[in-house]
């Protein structure tokens, strides 16, 4: 019955979807404000329908229900709850119905929640979500329903992907799906407000809380991801440029170029095209790590199944989808007035390169990713991996990262370049005296990318809180805090990166039980190997006691793993943490009778690479609700004024 | 700057930030082209010592060593044409074996020998490395057939 009812909710919900996209278009054109005064109601039901289909899948795994297909190819009665739970979306169909409830929640609260922009703009928004969401309806229904049964029932299920029963499965794919997903709505007032030629500040003003709130939950998503694959992998990397991962890079880097030129918007009214064209491409990329991960074309952890049906309906919603919006934008985008000028010493041209930059490293990430896919079409197997990405990447974010020092340091609409040079004295003088300090201690020792790496997250450090300097913190707008936090998440990140890679130390050994090995500082005491067993594995679990310093030595239980259904290896970290950096302990296969293969590394910092994540999803956080209470308090005043 | 003409100074800043960005792209990616070898393409266009590169083919049976330290690994590595003695030290892929496929990352040495930082193995049916894929060994030829 629950699978049933859940598919029915689905139809249900694109029936609504098809209603609210009629009632939409017949209500704009033909002016009739009746049919229009339905659409808000039509889109919060839809919105409750999809969050009810998800609901019936989530009880389906948690009951293991065996007579449900998905249920049976994707998980198995022994598996611990949490698990059962979060291999809801562990999976094709599951995770596209998780895709189309977040794009049915967010569709329901621009309807109930959005109250600044002009009703005609709001309705052609809702629209335009009703028009995405159809497609995707229509990929859940027809190629992948996740409600479908067999008959007969087996005994028990196949088990899910070792890989993903960890507990960043239940927060990692829910939180980057709110924020991939949430792109949508950007995307949607971008086409709302060509429809309806409404493109100006009130507009951006209206489109930035919706902006934020998916940056910042697709930045926790991201460094929640890569945390997880640095410890579940056990090869000690946090980032590697898998195309899966290069999915979810896209659409940050759009969203954060929206982020900024939405701001420009909104605040100075410029770059109103610009604006309007990142909105579109910032879900397009969504949609384009969609077709990369769902459609099989990949092999990768992330990519469930290989079939070519789904792949190609995924490719012709994209088509419809970008080509549909990129012909809006060419047809209209000549009735958008040209915005307010600058001058070239000016804060918008700080964000104009900001935004060339991050479009730049897009597009070399994209061409990067999608090269293989191209050459493969003539016959050519190519990998493009890391080298490609390094080389590319990391100069232009470093030339990226000292633009975001120098930007918030301008004055908005024309500076002048002496007084702007004052104000980046003191990070141009830690920035020389960082290049001097970390030159002379590691010159020789470290690659040129980490150095340059060290020395510019100083710099931007210092420069990202000198916003703050003689003001008084206390009258600091939360906006101005929320962008301050989130500049130092980034100067932090990337010292985390630079440290990494430039001091890593990294011990390979095959040691028997009692031997003991030193490394970086650290006494690793290998104490007994024994096998443990879980709900679902058996393991070999060493037992090593780490200490350093003569101080008090803390027991470290790296594991190797084997998963019985479906009968797979993995290796299970071990990571010690402490202020200055992780000890990471990964136990391998016996070298020969009695030892023990063992990796072992120390990674300085390392831990602020998330910690700068967290800092910048914090930042957006602080600048949304900045902006939101701002806008509260103004209402409160003005209905008290009234009164 | 006159108002007029910003829009188009805009729109010719980003233009060139692209055709920039597209050569860029091009460039590195001619050398990511060469990324890839066979045991027969580096006897044939040959690869200078320190070059990062992929070497893919497969481990020759009865080639596969272990040092006395017990982390290194020493193997040859064949595409039936050629072969390239290999060398790795580190915790190898379950499924890494003599007669198996393998992609080795890494560079060649002075000497000759390739020494690789990360095997890629099979991992499971479900994800392989993208060069794994095109080939097949043939058991009666002992030829290893890559297709790319």
């Amino acid at each position: 019955m629950i699978a049933e009812a859940g598919l029915a909710a689905l139809w249900f919900a694109a029936a609504l979807a098809l209603l609210q996209l009629v009632l939409v278009a017949m209500g704009l054109t033909g002016r009739k404000d009746e049919l229009l005064a339905a659409v808000r109601p039509v889109a919060v039901a839809q919105g409750l329908l999809t969050a009810l289909a998800f609901a019936a899948l989530v009880t389906l795994f948690l009951r293991s229900d065996m007579s449900v297909l998905l249920v049976v190819t994707n998980s198995h009665s022994m598996k611990p709850w949490l698990y059962k739970f979060a291999g809801t979306w562990g999976n094709h169909e599951g995770s596209m119905l998780l895709w189309v409830t977040v794009m049915g929640v967010a569709g329901a609260a621009v309807a109930l929640f959005e109250r600044a922009l002009r009703r005609d703009t709001h309705m052609a928004t809702l629209g335009a979500q009703a028009a995405i969401s159809l497609g995707f309806y229509a990929f859940l229904l027809f190629s992948s329903n996740p409600f479908a049964r067999i008959s007969p029932a087996p005994a028990d299920g196949q088990g899910l992907n070792p890989l993903l029963q960890d507990p960043g499965l239940a927060f990692h794919p829910p939180t980057l799906y709110l924020g991939y997903v949430g792109l949508s709505v950007a995307f949607s007032f971008a086409v709302g407000a060509l429809l309806t030629r409404r493109v100006d500040s009130a507009f951006a003003r209206a489109m930035r809380p919706w902006v934020l709130a998916a940056w910042v939950l697709l930045t926790l998503g991201i460094t929640a991801g890569s945390y997880w694959a640095y410890y579940e992998l056990g090869w000690g990397g946090w980032w590697f440029w898998d195309p899966v991962e290069n999915a979810s890079l896209m659409p940050w880097l759009a969203a954060t170029a929206l982020l900024h030129s939405v701001t420009v918007l909104a605040t100075r009214d410029a770059l109103r095209a610009w604006t309007v064209m990142l909105a579109v491409v910032a879900f397009s990329m969504s949609m384009v790590g969609t077709f990369l991960v769902r459609s099989g074309i990949l092999t990768s952890v992330h990519a469930f199944a290989v079939d070519p049906e789904r792949g190609s309906f995924i490719l012709a919603l994209l088509a419809i989808y970008i080509g549909g919006a990129l012909a809006l934008f060419g047809w209209r985008i000549g009735t958008v007035r040209e915005g307010e000028p600058f001058e070239l010493v000016s804060r918008e041209t700080m964000l104009v390169v900001n935004n060339l930059l991050l479009s730049v490293i897009l597009g070399l990430v994209l061409v990067g990713t999608l090269y293989p896919l191209l050459t493969e079409a003539f016959g050519h197997k190519v990998s493009v991996g890391a080298p490609y990405f390094d080389r590319i990447a990391g100069p232009i974010a470093l030339g990226l990262m000292v633009a975001m020092a120098a930007g918030p340091l301008m004055r908005w609409r024309r500076d002048s370049a002496a007084a702007a040079g004052r104000r980046l004295l003191v990070p141009a003088a830690v920035l020389i005296v960082a290049a001097v300090v970390v030159g002379l201690l590691a010159w020789g020792r470290i690659g040129i990318l980490p150095y340059l790496g060290l020395v510019i997250a100083l710099a931007t450090a210092v420069a990202s809180v000198t916003p703050l300097w003689r003001r008084s913190l206390r009258r600091t707008p939360l906006f101005t805090w929320g962008m301050v936090i989130a500049h130092l998440g980034c100067a932090v990140s990337l010292a985390g990166m630079a440290s990494d890679s430039a001091f890593t130390v990294e011990k390979l050994v095959a040691a028997r039980p009692g031997d003991v090995i030193e490394t970086a500082g650290w006494r690793l005491r290998f104490v007994q190997i024994l096998p443990r067993a879980g709900d679902n594995w058996t393991a070999l679990q060493a037992d090593v006691e780490a200490s350093r310093g003569g101080g008090s030595p803390t027991m470290l239980h790296p594991q190797a793993r084997f998963f019985a259904s479906p009968p797979t290896p993995t290796t299970e970290a071990a990571l010690l943490t402490r202020w200055d950096g992780q000890l990471y302990v990964v136990l391998g296969q016996e070298a020969d009778a009695g030892r023990w293969q063992m990796r072992i590394w120390w990674k300085p910092f390392v831990t602020l690479i998330w910690l700068g994540g967290f800092l910048i999803a914090l930042g957006g956080a602080l600048a949304l609700v900045g902006r939101e209470r701002r806008g509260w308090v103004l209402k409160w005043r003005a209905r008290r004024a009234v009164a | 700057m006159k108002a007029k003409h910003q829009r188009l100074v805009l729109a010719l800043v980003a233009l060139a930030a692209l055709v920039g960005a597209g050569l860029l792209a091009a460039s590195a990616l001619r050398d990511e082209a060469a990324y890839f070898y066979a045991p027969a393409d580096v006897r044939a266009k040959g690869v200078e010592p320190g070059k990062a590169i992929r070497l893919g083919g497969m481990v020759v049976k009865g080639s596969l060593k272990r040092a006395t330290d017990g982390v290194t690994l020493r193997f040859d590595v064949t595409d039936g044409k050629a072969t390239v003695p290999a060398v790795f030290s580190g915790i190898a892929p379950d499924l890494f074996k003599e007669g198996s496929g393998v992609v080795a990352e890494g560079a060649f040495d002075a000497k000759g020998t390739f020494v690789a930082t990360n095997l890629l193995a099979k991992h499971d049916e479900r994800y392989m490395p993208r060069e794994l894929e095109g080939m097949k060994y043939d058991e009666a030829t002992h030829q290893l057939k890559v297709e790319r």
